[in-house]
């Protein structure tokens, strides 16, 4: 059967200064459509490299990346930028909303570089977009008028824009408060359910508690994968936490 | 992404830093308005210059003497050669009359002209009866002398305005007798005012008399029919060419002059004159220009530089557009545009202000101005252009920039 995402032996080589280091040294994974995954591990246990080559903003020094069946582990730089605006959302910590731009025109942001709609559809999706992720009145705010668990919705709602398969997320209740980040977390267990594939990564244990299936990485490797059979304690003397 | 699109995102990243913009915009105004005075000006002096000279005459030829090119030897100015003589002129209007619609032949003397207790210096001109015709200088009172004066050396005269106020204050110069030298001459008329001639001379400076008077009365030349030289006017521009051989051979030919021998006479036309005219002042127009062009290119690389700032500043939003899916061309489209923007902004206010700058100084030193469409579009196009080359690499940059390594910078 066809995987979502499939990786075979992944590795990444970074050359500080003489002796290269591996942030990820052989990674094998599938991801099946609909999946809710969390990628948990301690600051430079390889989980940021590995979702940046998830989420098609990095290359693997080896190794085969499928996404949706296709070969994306050697494309070149204007590729990327395709599939990253057709097959992925992206969700970062700090929001990372364009600044004096009002949420609609954030939302509307995707869609002017796949250019798949017109002008109003596309003001129009923006619209119900916002409405969906509850900022329905709020899409003429700007950024700095919005808390951060509104910025962040704005910044979901844009991620949806060009409908992609899947949605990665890093640390995506880094900088938020608790309500607000239970709030996001409940927006994209909604989103889940709805059959959307989430791959996030984090460090906090109640936030990756959403996730149906949790991944942990430890120099370079995956030390532990669920697969999604519900068990979201952790095993003992695997400390995640510790990075602010 | 269509080009509407990042021209809107252009426009608005322009928009945001105003001052910003602004400041680097006065470097291209002030440059573009520069390009687009000095072009004006230069261009208003040197038709000015072509219509005061075509002025000088209608359709006008000249013929001088010149001295044959003797292989050594003492060699005298031009117009100093002693070969060209009123008749060739009559020969010309009678063997070319197809082409040759006037002919004069001109001699000058500086006099002293007097009358009662007045008294002038200026300058006698021997012409034929067809000066009026050739020099487009009509009689304003009385009239030209005629044929019949001309041919028995009559001593008759008329005179420029200027020498009319300076001799005739009060009175009706016509018919009144003046002495030039300590011959009596009757005015008979008074020519219309000329004007400032091309070389800055006072043009009605000058008393007319028969070509014949002067060389035989006046100046009691043993050589009556030499001339100083021949003035001419054609039907038409057109047979210029035509005109200037035809009258080369039969000079030639009257002159006896052996096949290999050099012209003793030179034939000059009003184009020649206009064209070494608009040679200098376009060598000023080029070097004005490309001062003017110089301050450009520091426009441009004012706007280099802050296209640079621009990419670094907003670095977070470049990892972000990449992030969602915005290709290198695209960011490099978009820095491009904007650098574009930016510049043509500039240039349309710098047309706008050279035109208006042109007008003003035109008006306050009343020099006569040329705005040539031509040169403001050119200037505006050259101002796009500005904004694509030093938007370039500031662009480039921006486009080769890893996304991950944006989204990182703080």
């Amino acid at each position: 059967m066809e995987h979502l995402i499939e990786i075979r032996d992944l590795r990444k080589i970074y050359a500080i200064g003489e002796e290269p280091v591996a942030a990820l040294d052989g990674v094998s994974l599938t991801i099946e459509n609909g999946e809710f995954v969390a990628i948990m591990g301690a600051s430079g246990s390889g989980k940021s490299t590995m979702l940046n080559i998830l989420g098609c903003l990095d290359t693997p020094t080896s190794g085969s990346y499928l996404l949706d069946g296709i070969e994306v582990a050697r494309r070149s730089r204007s590729e990327l930028a395709r599939i990253r605006n057709q097959k992925l959302g992206f969700i970062f910590q700090n929001f990372n909303l364009l600044a004096r731009t009002t949420a609609i025109e954030n939302v509307e942001l995707p869609d002017f570089y796949l250019g798949r709609l017109g002008r109003s559809a596309r003001r129009a999706r923006a619209r119900a977009l916002l409405e969906r992720v509850g900022l329905g009145g709020r899409g003429t705010h700007t950024p700095a008028q919005l808390s951060g668990g509104q910025q962040q919705r704005v910044a979901i709602a844009r991620a949806l824009m060009n409908e992609p398969p899947v949605l990665f997320a890093d640390e995506p209740t880094g900088n938020l408060d608790t309500k607000s980040s239970i709030e996001i977390m409940n927006l994209f267990t909604e989103l889940s359910n709805e059959g959307i594939t989430i791959v996030m990564v984090t460090h906090e244990d109640d936030i990756a508690a959403y996730a149906k299936r949790h991944l942990v990485m430890r120099d370079g490797h995956l030390i532990k994968d669920d697969g999604g059979r519900g068990a979201t304690a952790l095993p003992v003397g695997i400390s995640v936490g510790g990075a602010a | 992404m269509n080009v509407f699109m990042i021209f809107r995102v252009a426009v608005r990243a322009i928009w945001r830093n105003k001052t910003r913009s602004a400041l680097t915009m006065l470097g291209i105004i002030f440059g573009i308005a520069a390009v687009i005075v000095v072009l004006a000006i230069g261009r208003g002096a040197s038709l000015n210059m072509v219509a005061e000279i075509s002025k000088m005459g209608n359709n006008m030829v000249m013929i001088f003497s010149e001295q044959r090119h003797a292989a050594a030897g003492v060699r005298g100015a031009a117009g100093e050669g002693q070969s060209l003589t009123a008749s060739d002129g009559l020969a010309i209007r009678r063997e070319l009359s197809h082409l040759v619609q006037a002919v004069t032949p001109e001699v000058r003397t500086q006099m002293q002209v007097v009358y009662a207790e007045k008294n002038w210096s200026t300058t006698v001109y021997g012409c034929s009866t067809e000066f009026s015709t050739i020099r487009n200088w009509d009689v304003v009172e009385g009239s030209f002398f005629d044929e019949l004066e001309e041919k028995q050396c009559a001593r008759v005269c008329l005179i420029g305005r200027t020498v009319a106020t300076n001799l005739f204050p009060n009175d009706d110069p016509v018919g009144r007798t003046i002495r030039i030298g300590n011959m009596p001459f009757k005015v008979k008329g008074v020519m219309g005012v000329k004007g400032v001639g091309g070389f800055g001379q006072d043009q009605d400076d000058a008393v007319l008399a028969p070509y014949t008077t002067v060389k035989r009365v006046l100046q009691a030349s043993k050589f009556p029919d030499n001339v100083r030289h021949i003035k001419l006017s054609l039907y038409s521009m057109d047979q210029l060419d035509e005109a200037k051989r035809e009258i080369g051979l039969l000079l030639r030919q009257r002159h006896r002059l052996a096949d290999d021998d050099d012209d003793d006479f030179r034939i000059i036309d009003m184009a020649e004159i206009t064209s070494t005219m608009s040679a200098v002042s376009s060598t000023m127009t080029v070097l004005l220009a490309a001062v003017a062009a110089i301050s450009l290119l520091v426009g441009g690389i004012g706007i280099m530089n802050i296209m640079l700032v621009s990419v670094t500043e907003r670095i977070r939003e470049i990892g972000l557009r990449m992030a969602i899916g915005a290709t290198p061309a695209n960011i490099l489209g978009q820095f491009i545009l904007e650098a574009v923007v930016l510049s043509t902004l500039g240039g349309a206010l710098g047309v706008a202000l050279g035109v208006a700058g042109a007008q003003t100084i035109g008006n306050l030193q009343g020099w006569p101005i040329l705005v040539e469409p031509s040169s403001a579009i050119g200037a505006f196009l050259f101002s796009a252009f500005v904004g694509m080359f030093f938007g370039f690499y500031p662009a480039w940059r921006a486009s080769r920039l890893n996304p991950i390594d944006c989204l990182r910078y703080e």
